[in-house]
């Protein structure tokens, strides 16, 4: 694991444009209801980046999420996923897996139909997609659990099973809309764990939005802080990291000064909103 | 009541029951069967008094005696009547069934086809069926025929209406999910659109079920003086007009019956199908 060298990101992004996972050029998003949700956002995602999206409420980092995997188009500016296979319908195909806030799992299918939706989806038999799926269920701790129904899981394991259907694909981009915003604390420093875990071991590139100063700054190598009215990037930020993060990691104090960088970065995000 | 006494008994013969399970859960069962029986049993019993203090006549209400005893004689002659009716019920809610799901999944997939059959649907859905079996006595080919287009008119309203809510009610995230796995217009018909309406679909089975049944009656009812009215119906306003009460008493007993199994054989379907996930058919545990 520690032969992925978190904190070399900077490295990388000298051959940015060919290595992008997704570009956004002067995205605009307007909501048929007028809501001026997104203007003018530039982003671009190199691969093996961990990004955390963080904000206020309403500054419209899920729905640049959303535009990002391809549901809802801009209004106005461009999306691009250079480094993808794009389909008839201009998305790219297959190489997105997304995490919703609630874990969004069918509730009369077990956990280890749940995981084979998105090859079932795909025409992929249930013998073929069988490795595949105990391997996504072991890598979240959940082997044991296939037979079990949503509803008879805890909040953390329905969220580890989403997860686990996230990353059956092999994607090339995991993008995670406040994943754990309704977990409790112990959960969600497990599941911040897993991810990290996850991204390491599979090299994909993580978009992750959360409104937490103290998760951006535990998972991220760079944190995007944007704005509400309009939604906007306020602050792009390089977090330098260790490979290895844990318990230790969350009382040092490099973790420390990052969580006040960010914050601080936060309220003047939330200050720019006011005044206007 | 009885079973509280059997246990030192249990406990004098054998040892090893000195040690007594805890009770409450059998006791929980029993009571659930024994209250019940035991009420209908005391409405029985105040009727056959009811009956026999006052000396009400055969011919203006018969004792349970009497209907049991009519039950016994009559049921034979009864038996293909009941057919007829349990027929046109079972047969008017197949069709309703195909009908109502196939026009949902119809309606949710197209929003001009929608708009279009809305104001149909209202027409049919408001006016009371009872209005219309006349006009379809005379346009059927046989009263048969009329009888069964009743009752499926009736039966097919709740379950179209509920099975178009519950296609409608997909969890959005999940249409999203399919959306972005670039599931197809028939894949997300049919490994969520569908399961999802499941427990809509059920609500509209138990009521369309329950419908039929009532509808076929009420047909027969409007059909009876036009046709060779050989339903379960038809026999119960014979009945009426000889006087003969005990008859229609197990006419009741018979179509009440039928009831029964009815919705236990619709609740069954439902239970079998939403007892691993939903909350309607999960028992709740604190």
């Amino acid at each position: 694991m520690t032969d992925i060298a978190v904190s070399t990101t900077r490295g990388v992004a000298s051959d940015a444009a060919r290595r992008s996972v997704v570009s956004m050029r002067d995205v605009s998003k307007v909501f048929s209801n007028g809501t001026l949700a997104l203007k003018g956002m530039s982003l671009d995602v190199q691969a093996g980046e961990f990004i955390s999206l963080l904000g206020p409420s309403g500054c419209g980092k899920s729905t640049a999420l959303r535009i990002i995997a391809g549901l809802g188009a801009p209004s106005s500016g461009s999306i691009d996923w250079p480094s993808s296979k794009i389909n008839a319908k201009g998305l790219p195909d297959g190489d997105v897996g997304f995490v919703f806030q609630d874990p969004t799992l069918m509730p009369w299918a077990t956990v280890y139909d749940n995981v084979y939706l998105p090859l079932k989806l795909r025409g992929i038999s249930k013998a073929a997609a069988r490795e595949a799926i105990m391997d996504n269920l072991a890598a979240v701790g959940l082997a044991d659990f296939t037979a079990s129904y949503p509803r008879e899981l805890s909040g953390g394991m329905r969220m580890r099973v989403s997860i686990a259907r996230a990353m059956v694909t092999r994607p090339k981009l995991l993008l995670m809309d406040e994943p754990f915003a309704a977990l409790d604390e112990i959960t969600r420093q497990k599941l911040n764990d897993d991810v990290l875990r996850l991204w390491q071991q599979h090299g994909v590139t993580v978009i992750f939005v959360t409104h937490s100063v103290y998760e951006s700054a535990y998972l991220s190598s760079r944190i995007v802080v944007m704005r509400a009215r309009p939604g906007q990037v306020f602050a792009d930020m390089e977090i330098a990291q260790p490979a290895e993060r844990d318990q230790a990691y969350r009382v040092s104090e490099g973790y420390r000064q990052t969580c006040q960088d960010v914050s601080d970065a936060l309220q003047r995000a939330i200050g720019a909103a006011e005044t206007h | 009541m009885s079973q509280t006494m059997t246990n030192p008994s249990e406990a004098g013969t054998d040892s090893a029951a000195g040690v007594l399970l805890p009770r409450t859960p059998n006791r929980e069962k029993l009571m659930q069967v024994l209250i019940p029986i035991a009420a209908l049993l005391l409405a029985v019993l105040g009727w056959h008094l009811l009956v026999t203090i006052n000396n009400i006549p055969r011919y203006i209400l018969p004792g349970p005696v009497d209907v049991a005893i009519a039950l016994f004689t009559d049921s034979a002659s009864l038996w293909p009547a009941l057919l007829v009716t349990v027929r046109i019920t079972f047969m008017a809610l197949a069709i309703a069934l195909i009908g109502g799901v196939g026009l949902a999944i119809l309606l949710v997939q197209s929003r001009i086809l929608e708009l279009a059959l809305f104001p149909f649907a209202v027409v049919l859905q408001v006016t009371p069926m009872i209005a219309i079996a006349p006009l379809l006595l005379i346009y059927a080919p046989d009263t048969q025929t009329a009888l069964l287009i009743c009752a499926f008119i009736v039966a097919f309203f709740p379950i179209l209406s509920n099975m178009a809510q519950g296609l409608k009610s997909v969890d959005h995230n999940l249409l999203n999910l399919f959306e972005l796995y670039g599931a197809s217009g028939w894949q997300t018909l049919i490994y969520l659109k569908i399961p999802a309406s499941m427990p809509y679909f059920m609500a509209g089975l138990r009521i369309g079920g329950g419908l039929s049944l009532i509808a076929a009656v009420v047909a027969e009812f409007a059909a009876g003086s036009a046709g060779q009215g050989s339903g379960l119906a038809f026999r119960l306003l014979e009945s009426q007009y000889r006087m003969n009460l005990p008859r229609l008493f197990v006419c009741l007993i018979m179509l009440c019956g039928t009831g029964i199994a009815i919705f236990g054989l619709t609740s069954l379907i439902s239970w079998l199908t939403l007892h691993r996930w939903h909350e309607s058919a999960i028992r709740r545990e604190n």
